[in-house]
């Protein structure tokens, strides 16, 4: 069948029946109540909290093969606690665990690959998985079931509908006492807010939290509380905290890149959104960083103050805080070592659930009252469709993160990309990989242009603002042609058919699937 | 034309190409390549090199090229100047005028 985005799709894949993508919709009322594997029983002492190793633990969960564990990505590539994990579980002779954290970053030696291999993974859930599992996943590696990748807002709805049913959740903690209270705020591996986890602690059957740096009781401040915490570890080593995140993240000397950023907020600034109390999200890298500073500085011309910058966090969003030029900072993710600390320093950056940032089905999530979302990617197309997973060649490159969410939520979303990379065009008749529909993205930033979409629900308003501030616009196509001009036309990747990844989208509809690229 | 000597142009720079013009007497062309843009472009940049090894009248080489996501002006720069230098002639300015 084909969804609303044009993808082919199969009815059934294995076991998984497709709900195809169906244009975008408001939250449904639910028939069901919320799935939790949750039981109401007591850890009696302290000392039966906290066990003496991993090994101990991991057979204190009673965790068998085929059960489903879960691991949030807030240590990035300095984690070293998925490895020392996944090990104790593999001496233990556990096969075929279903593996589903919050995301898979780039981990070596051994990598996530080689669990597949032995047979302790056979099956895999997460945001994105970047690095060496995502180029075998593609490549075709064996797994007993294709790869479902959940934009951040997803992955608690479908633990909550109890698609994804947690038997054991390892929560790595930058501090902890010895009954469970925890945090990645404070202690020589700080991560920052632990957002991901909030949704596995309180539906997992089991919870174990692991630290390197146990405090005495209580720990202070607490991000996850005791009450849903069955054990604890005490590990030597949980991260590397250079690859954590050292400092805060840069500004960017990148000409192009700076051109990007300066249009992007010239947008905002120009919108009738920008007025006293607005909020944005911008995100991690070169281009939302040096945006973030371009939007700090409009800010204090224009005197106003925005309200709450929402997502993951970086250094320049704290500095706009200190600047008094915004008010609160919801974090669920922070990327850079100054927001890891902020939140343990201000009052008014707090840590928030994943689930309260972007889950579509709750009461509410704060990404409903998202004013600008800037988003990056690796490709868009004429049809304003946003690929944030797949390279041209076919390559996992990236992670869904929350940016299809972002781009549904956001008044405006605005994605930035610079037009080509090396010879690679990345506006382009269709992308290889549909993770946002173009309907909800209301503009493509680049360096040879600005194009609006025309099918985008504020697209009037948007293109009202732009002209009074005479900022030009272009066609999509002009992009495109542009592209192809320096580039010449791709040759299409050849797939198999076999599925190696579903792609959900916010609303756990199939947006697209991956397939197996074919190789000489 | 001949090839009367080896000749390697350009580096291994991201978005550069570098190419080795050897002689191949009697044996025709053969063209090696890598590339980063295989896939995409593998096509095309062989398309290129073989146009301007034509445009010389060069019909016996070994050509090795290493592409590193060059555009294919600078597929086609580096090739003319392996051309050259592998002929010892002297680059015809005026051609592309003509």
């Amino acid at each position: 069948m084909i969804n609303a985005v044009g993808r082919e799709i199969p009815e059934k894949i294995g076991n998984y029946v497709v709900k195809p993508y169906a244009g975008p919709r408001e939250a449904i009322e639910a028939e069901q109540p919320v799935c939790s594997r949750r039981k109401p029983s007591k850890r009696a002492a302290a000392e039966n909290k906290l066990m003496p190793d991993l090994k101990s633990a991991i057979q204190a969960c009673g965790l068998k093969d085929g059960m489903t564990i879960s691991f949030h990505h807030s240590f990035r590539e300095g984690d070293k606690i998925i490895v020392q994990v996944l090990s104790c579980i593999k001496e233990l002779g556990i096969k075929g665990l279903r593996f589903a954290p919050s995301a898979v970053v780039n981990i070596k030696n051994p990598s996530i690959v080689d669990f597949v291999k032995d047979g302790t993974i056979n099956r895999i859930q997460a945001s994105g998985i970047c690095g060496e599992l995502g180029d075998a996943v593609v490549d075709g590696l064996e797994l007993s079931e294709p790869v479902i990748l959940r934009p951040h807002g997803a992955r608690p709805h479908a633990i909550e509908t109890g698609d994804l049913s947690i038997d054991v959740a390892f929560i790595g903690a930058s501090a902890a006492d010895d009954f469970g209270n925890c945090t990645g705020q404070i202690g020589p591996n700080a991560c920052g807010s632990l957002g991901y986890s909030f949704i596995d602690s309180t539906n997992a059957e089991n919870v174990v939290v692991i630290t390197d740096n146990i405090v005495p009781f209580p720990c202070v401040p607490t991000s996850i509380s005791q009450m849903y915490v069955d054990y604890v570890v005490k590990v030597d080593e949980i991260g590397d905290p250079k690859k954590i995140g050292a400092g805060a993240t840069r500004m960017t000397k990148n000409p192009r890149d700076l051109l990007i950023a300066q249009r992007c907020a010239d947008i905002m600034a120009a919108s009738r959104l920008f007025k006293d109390g607005y909020s944005f999200q911008t995100g991690a890298g070169a281009i939302p960083v040096a945006c973030t500073n371009y939007l700090a500085d409009y800010t204090e011309q224009a005197g106003i103050q925005a309200s709450f910058a929402l997502g993951g966090m970086t250094g320049a969003i704290v500095e706009m805080h200190k600047r008094g030029l915004l008010r609160s900072m919801l974090c669920s993710q922070s990327f850079d070592a100054v927001a890891a600390r902020a939140i343990a320093e201000y009052p008014n950056i707090v840590e928030i659930d994943n689930s309260m940032y972007a889950n579509m089905f709750n009461k509410s999530c704060a990404l409903d009252k998202l004013n600008f979302g800037v988003l990056g990617a690796l490709e868009v197309d004429t049809d304003f469709n946003i690929n944030i997973l797949t390279g041209s060649s076919g390559e996992m490159m990236g992670g869904l993160g929350g940016g299809p969410d972002v781009a549904d939520g956001a008044d405006i979303s605005i994605v930035t990309l610079p037009i080509i990379r090396g010879r690679i065009p990345s506006v382009v008749d269709k992308v290889f990989t549909c993770c946002t529909p173009g309907s909800s993205v209301a503009v493509v930033v680049t360096e040879a242009g600005i194009a609006l979409n025309p099918k985008h629900k504020n697209y009037e308003m948007l293109k009202e603002d732009l002209d009074a501030a005479g900022i030009k616009t272009v066609s999509i196509e002009y992009l495109r042609d542009m592209a192809y001009s320096l580039t010449g036309v791709p040759k299409p990747v050849e797939t198999t058919d076999k599925i190696t990844c579903i792609v959900e989208y916010r609303d756990g509809t199939v947006i697209d699937v991956i397939r197996q690229i074919k190789r000489d | 034309m001949e090839i009367k000597q080896a000749a390697i142009v350009g580096t291994l720079e991201s978005s550069d190409i570098q190419i080795s013009l050897l002689p191949n007497p009697g044996k025709g062309l053969e063209i090696q390549l890598q590339s980063v843009v295989k896939v995409q472009y593998g096509d095309a940049i062989v398309a290129t090199i073989t146009e301007v090894l034509e445009s010389f009248g060069i019909t016996d080489a070994i050509v090795d090229a290493a592409d590193r996501g060059a555009l294919d002006w600078v597929i086609r720069a580096r090739m003319q100047a392996a051309c050259c230098r592998a002929t010892g002639t002297k680059f015809n300015w005026k051609g592309e005028d003509q």
